[in-house]
């Protein structure tokens, strides 16, 4: 039987994210090394015009399932307009986004489908023909291979790990399939945005987070500062949290997020192991401490010995200073 | 209005620094100490707030695992639980969701019919496995109606509850229908202290054993052939390469050596 394999591409906030590519990426390899094909899903109450926006080539075909109770995340719905693409169709393989939606729906079908899951994912390949996949554990300290032995397996993408799929010119070709939603057990009350328009940590490519060694709330103004001209989201450790300085939800870290960014800028931060333990998977990690014998400046790929009010001035200073030239 | 809350605690290392055997693709358990997963503590004293909340309601506490998994229950009885069930199945490895949320989907589903549950409890993640899943997945065999990430619980009575779940870019507001499975993030409590007089409580709470054939489970349905995603090995995970040290004669030669390796580097 022909192999095929089932991205989930959620919507957010009515348009796709960049998390609906990197599952389509995730797809791909998979398709590529079982002479596979992949076929998108879009579940939304306008999936018919997003679904125009996955011109991405290697794509058999994008699935369209349209209803107005899709214009909310109801897990419950969600899951039923899955199970309908599944009424018709076998895949081998079922990708969802790491969102905390793409998270609870993926769980929420692994019974109902008994599919095993594999959470939060950073490698997925076929080997003798059973999915494999990579991920870790005691955050980050072991990498547990999974193997899929069943006929379908359903995994989770890391954010940030897998590349976004490259668009190109053709359309999509899209087939609707019909869907009516049954009842459900939860009703979506009403979304409320965060207040700030701040980056969000768990998909920015760049963080500046700022910990204990800034002293007290004052220095996140720097750290700001230069989260604003790196487009960077800003982070801190639990020191700082704890201290009152920045709200929870900047927290990075074992009690906090998980951040995968290309560029990790710690700012007074010692590197305790919790903290560690929440971004040491990040591509560049650079460090300013002035002590150079703390956890962080070992673990950095870029150490930088020195006062922070007296570096980060000057090193916002530089970038504007290139820019400008 | 009295309710029955569940609470499910996992009994996790009390390091996450652990090491590999790599030739056995296993992590190497011997001289680790457990306790109750540290993020388990918020479910409990979220629990614990319902019940003070509502009084005449019940508090049981639920966990998966080996011998030291009855010793966490006695944690969450310490810190307020009223009663505790532990469940034993040496064949369910509980790194493996699948597995463990069928296993302790059985117990609630025991448990409900003993005395109905309105709600289940459930930390954020565990610390060992960090996957995040176990309430929504459970909820999936049960077919009851699931929210992970959330941090708070708005309003409860017995047939009902609404609850924020923090996202991406903000906050969902979901009404569900009781019995329902919540998983919690920090941000919905500060958990308290273990009482003298819940300490003296878990130290005689006569404790429950469930084995999987109590749950109505062969133990061969959790042997790793029948497990459809089995974890075929534990690895190191690749060492980090070695830092660069970037040191100048002042802080201003030291800032413009990081702006160019950065640029180098296509970072910024």
């Amino acid at each position: 039987m022909e192999n095929q394999i089932l991205a989930i591409c959620l919507p957010q906030q009515g348009a796709l994210p960049s998390s609906a590519f990197e599952v389509l990426t995730a797809a791909k390899t998979l398709a590529t090394q079982s002479q596979g094909k992949v076929f998108a899903a879009v579940i939304s109450d306008k999936a018919q015009t997003l679904a125009q926006n996955l011109n991405v080539p290697g794509i058999e075909k994008v699935l369209a399932l349209e209803h107005p109770k899709l214009g909310q995340n109801n897990d419950q719905i969600y899951a039923q307009a899955i199970l309908k693409i599944l009424e018709s169709a076998k895949f081998s393989a079922i990708l969802f986004p790491g969102t905390i939606f793409g998270k609870s729906l993926a769980a929420l079908l692994s019974p109902q489908i008994k599919a095993g899951l594999a959470v939060d994912i950073t490698e997925v390949g076929i080997e003798n023909g059973k999915v494999k996949a990579k991920r870790a554990s005691y955050s980050g300290n072991a990498l547990a291979t999974l193997v899929g032995t069943q006929e379908t397996t359903l995994l989770i993408a890391l954010p940030m790990v897998f590349p976004q799929a490259e668009k190109s010119g053709a359309p999509p070709q899209i087939v609707s399939i019909p869907f009516e939603p049954k009842e459900s057990q939860m009703e979506y009350v009403s979304f409320q945005p965060e207040a700030s328009s701040e980056i969000d940590l768990g998909t920015a490519e760049r963080i500046v987070s700022g910990g204990r060694g800034l002293g007290n709330a004052e220095g996140f103004k720097i750290i700001r500062e230069l989260a604003d001209t790196l487009k960077a989201a800003v982070g801190a450790s639990r020191a700082a949290v704890d201290a009152g300085w920045i709200a929870y939800s900047h927290q990075v870290g074992l009690t906090g997020k998980t951040v995968h960014p290309k560029l990790y800028v710690a700012c007074g931060i010692s590197g305790q192991i919790q903290h560690l333990a929440g971004m040491s998977s990040s591509g560049t990690i650079v460090a300013l401490n002035t002590d150079p014998e703390c956890p962080i400046m070992k673990t950095a790929s870029l150490s930088v010995t020195g006062d922070l009010y007296e570096l980060i001035p000057l090193i916002i200073a530089e970038i504007k200073k290139r820019r400008g030239g | 209005m009295s309710l029955h809350i569940v609470v499910c605690v996992k009994s996790t290392p009390t390091t996450v620094n652990v090491s590999i055997d790599e030739s056995a693709g296993k992590i190497k358990t011997a001289g680790l100490s457990y306790a109750v997963n540290p993020f388990d503590e918020y479910a409990v004293e979220e629990a614990i707030r319902i019940k003070e909340k509502n009084p005449g309601s019940t508090v049981t506490a639920l966990s998966l695992g080996p011998e030291h998994a009855e010793t966490a229950l006695r944690e969450a009885i310490a810190r307020g639980s009223d009663k505790a069930v532990w469940v034993n199945i040496p064949e369910c490895d509980t790194h493996n969701s699948y597995g463990t949320s069928h296993a302790l989907a059985q117990a609630l589903k025991k448990i409900h019919a003993e005395t109905p549950v309105h709600l289940v409890l459930f930390g954020k993640n565990a610390s060992d496995g960090n996957a995040g899943v176990t309430a929504a997945q459970i909820a999936g065999w049960l077919n009851w109606p699931a929210a992970i990430s959330v941090k708070k619980i708005d309003s409860i009575n017995s047939s009902e509850a609404v609850v924020w779940r923090a996202v991406e870019s903000g906050v969902d507001v979901l009404k569900l229908k009781l019995p329902a499975c919540v998983g919690t993030i920090k941000e919905i409590n500060e958990p308290r202290l273990p009482s003298l007089k819940g300490k003296m409580a878990s130290k005689k709470a006569v404790i429950p054993k469930w084995t999987a054939q109590d749950l109505g489970l062969k133990a061969e349905d959790f042997s790793s052939t029948l497990e459809p995603l089995k974890i075929e090995k534990f690895s190191a995970p690749p060492p980090r390469p070695a830092g660069l040290k970037i040191d100048g004669s002042s802080a201003a030669e030291k800032a413009k050596k990081l702006v160019d390796i950065l640029i180098e580097r296509k970072l910024i």
